[in-house]
């Protein structure tokens, strides 16, 4: 009895959290939505049309959810790696350079490990170690940054965008000479295919959405209970909300900049590398372009809530996924996607707007990132 | 700008330079080197200084501006479709139609600092997450445009992207005109003279962008409107005790900024190449930024810094040239995705601020709340 009332409770919590905080964004996607269609209609095309287009290509069938999910799940990863960052107060830009870093870093486990070794390896063993040693290295590329944030000041984001370069011209050389793909017919830059043990199994027979996917769920959920129920989560929060603070409360504060730098990379690192292992079975260059704004533009959506970031990677990812059919019956070009995303970002980023626009008064919470700069 | 700051530009850019003598002297004579790789430095810091100028605009006022990416991408889109649509839609020629693209980018990199000046000022976002907004919409703006301007279903070009009006000419400085008469009938000096006018031969808006940066110098030390803008940026409830309108003087110096970004990217797509590609600004806004703030938010120093960047991509493209001769103990030196890399690690080891710490404009990022 007393149990059931304690979850009917925390049912209750958790409505009133999502009603509380989706209400901005929600108005914000549909201002987006309506600004979009007003671009379209100005272009030539016909809104309803587009948008009829985008839901049936992400919503109409089995394969179509399928694919959705396929979609959301790099997305759930990467903006719970920019989530977490931002609960610590950091600005990772460069979740896109971790997820080529954990993409290429796995499929070198993936395809080259039993050539090493000489032998085939079981896929309880090989599966992990590949997906490990995808994290690992997207955890020590953010590390970096996380270090040179704590102990010289340099500024995180221009940093990150710069370790993202630095992530794409590695790959670049790597993908083009050592790990290119050797068989006769390839003229791109990509690995081999990797080995069948390292491969993450789809859930159902003859759709592509794989067991990443609930590991997507999985990893959310251990964020919100990272963040909210352990002491390391609430001293990244602390050192988020007031670094002089946290300092004087005798938490280290370079190590949990350097500890949330690295656990965003590791996130990062996550999607690249469950990309390659449940999806691609390779890693293409060029794949990862992109995903690092889309991550930002999540994980601003969802508000760095783990859950609000599921449903935001959701919302793109069906985007992404109907462009398609959007674009065989509108012939408007996928890019518009691209546009509308980018609208919703500025109208949630700026809330300011949306707040003016539907006259919704403000709770006086304000994200602070712009703290002092470089040297 | 401190010496030790300006010596340790002078290294770097000794060190860069020397590479490429040491390596090409098999194939050209080291006059030859130095001086087409101070011309090739000179031309691609362009954007990079100029980008720089308005980050020192932007955040001199105390707004922080990591946008410059984004409005320098649209800049350079508009400005090249301007002319194009300058050109074929409404047949003017070609020279004026250039001309009037450098005005588009100017104008696009002015609207787009509107929106940040809003999103930051009046509406009090975040500037980190307002700039990056800037550069998500820039973006998604320009990828759809291109393709749906020339590719769409009621498209005027039906399919196909037409060719620009071309690029900025050459301006020649006539130094080997004027000073013949030094060499007398010597050939060697004659050549000399020719490689050193090389360097000097630049076209407009690199030309513009070193005499801008020296003029942002002067207003910004010398000037009423450098003072106010120093003091906005510094302590702006001073600034509003003494009469100073907060509000006005930071509007009006982000879209300064803007112009600046505006003119960066016109160099892109009307100086030096006469085409657009998605993403070809390629992360040259967020250099400049690095080279902002290395010059410690002065322009002179944000030009010294920005052409570092600019030698570090002269060594590049010279590694291109003299990739035949490269001895095979620095091998790596040909392959350009490592020697790529110079600049992002530059950039990182600045910001480190081994070479000296910067300051930032005091109330940089701070939005003003009377």
């Amino acid at each position: 009895m007393q149990e059931e009332k304690q979850s009917n409770s925390l049912i209750k919590q958790i409505l009133q959290t999502i009603s509380d905080n989706s209400l901005v964004p929600f108005l914000a996607i549909l201002t987006a939505v309506v600004v979009g269609g007003v671009i379209i209609a100005f272009v030539g095309g016909n809104p309803i049309l587009a948008y009829r287009g985008l839901i049936e290509g992400s919503f109409g069938s089995t394969k179509a959810l399928s694919e959705t999910a396929v979609w959301a799940t790099p997305y759930i990863f990467a903006g719970l790696a920019v989530a977490l960052a931002f609960k610590g107060g950091l600005f990772n830009i460069g979740a896109e350079g971790q997820l080529a870093v954990g993409a290429v870093a796995s499929s070198l486990i993936g395809y080259a490990l039993p050539e090493w070794l000489g032998y085939d390896l079981p896929a309880i063993i090989h599966l992990p170690l590949a997906v490990l040693f995808g994290v690992l290295m997207g955890g020590l590329w953010a590390a970096i940054v996380g270090w040179l944030k704590a102990y010289t000041g340099g500024h995180e984001v221009i940093n990150t965008i710069m370790m993202n370069y630095i992530a794409l011209n590695t790959t670049s050389f790597l993908l083009n000479g050592v790990m290119k793909d050797r068989s006769p017919t390839n003229v791109i830059a990509r690995t081999p295919l990797i080995a069948d043990s390292a491969r993450i199994p789809p859930i159902f027979d003859g759709l592509r959405v794989h067991w990443g996917f609930i590991l997507a769920l999985l990893v959310a959920f251990g964020i919100w209970w990272l963040l909210n129920k352990t002491t390391v989560g609430f001293q990244i929060r602390t050192v988020g909300l007031n670094p002089d603070a946290a300092k004087y409360a005798g938490i280290n504060v370079k190590r949990i900049i350097i500890l949330t730098m690295a656990l965003s990379g590791m996130l990062a690192g996550l999607a690249g590398t469950i990309e390659v292992t449940g999806l691609n079975y390779r890693h293409e260059l060029g794949f990862s372009i992109g995903y690092g704004y889309d991550a930002i533009a999540i994980a601003l959506l969802g508000k760095s809530h783990p859950l609000g970031v599921v449903l935001s990677a959701f919302l793109f990812a069906a985007m992404r996924n109907g462009a398609t059919r959007m674009q065989f019956l509108t012939q408007m070009p996928v890019d518009l996607i691209s546009m509308i995303q980018a609208f919703i970002l500025l109208f949630v980023a700026a809330d300011a707007i949306v707040r003016y626009i539907y006259r919704i008064k403000s709770k006086g919470e304000r994200v602070v990132l712009t703290r002092g700069w470089g040297g | 700008m401190d010496w030790k700051r300006f010596g340790f530009i002078a290294l770097i850019i000794v060190v860069l330079f020397g590479t490429v003598v040491m390596i090409g002297q098999v194939k050209q004579p080291p006059v030859l080197i130095i001086t087409s790789m101070l011309a090739t430095t000179i031309a691609v810091a362009t954007p990079l200084a100029l980008g720089a100028l308005s980050g020192v605009y932007c955040e001199r006022a105390g707004v922080v501006n990591i946008g410059i990416e984004g409005m320098m991408l649209t800049s350079a889109f508009f400005g090249w479709l301007g002319a194009i649509y300058m050109y074929h839609i409404f047949k003017i020629p070609p020279s004026i139609s250039i001309v009037l693209g450098v005005m588009f980018a100017i104008l696009t990199g002015m609207l787009m600092a509107l929106l940040h000046a809003a999103l930051s000022i009046t509406f009090k976002v975040d500037q980190i997450i307002g700039g990056t907004v800037i550069n998500i919409l820039a973006v998604g703006l320009t990828g759809f445009l291109n393709r749906q301007l020339f590719f769409g279903a009621t498209s005027v070009f039906k399919g196909s992207v037409p060719s620009s009006p071309g690029v900025l000419p050459t301006i020649h400085v006539p130094l080997t005109e004027i000073f013949t008469s030094v060499c007398g009938t010597s050939a060697s000096c004659l050549e000399n003279l020719a490689a050193i006018n090389r360097v000097f031969d630049q076209k407009p808006i690199a030309i513009s962008a070193i005499l801008l940066v020296f003029f942002s110098h002067y207003v910004l030390f010398n000037t009423r409107w450098g003072l106010r803008t120093r003091a906005v940026g510094e302590h702006p409830k001073a600034a509003d005790t003494v009469g100073i309108n907060v509000i006005k003087m930071r509007y009006a110096n982000v879209l300064i900024g803007g112009m600046f970004a505006g003119l960066a990217g016109a160099y892109f797509t009307i100086e030096s190449v006469p085409s657009f590609e998605p993403l070809l600004t390629n992360g040259r806004g967020f250099i400049s930024l690095a080279a902002m703030i290395f010059g410690n938010w002065t322009p002179i120093g944000a030009w010294a810094a920005s052409l570092v960047f600019g030698a570090s991509q002269a060594l590049l493209i010279n590694m291109q040239i003299f990739r035949d001769v490269i001895p095979p103990q620095w091998s790596f030196l040909q392959e350009s995705y490592i020697v790529g890399l110079t600049p992002y690690i530059l950039t990182m080891f600045i910001l480190t601020g081994i070479i000296g710490k910067t300051t930032p404009p005091a109330a940089d990022g701070v939005p003003y709340e009377k």
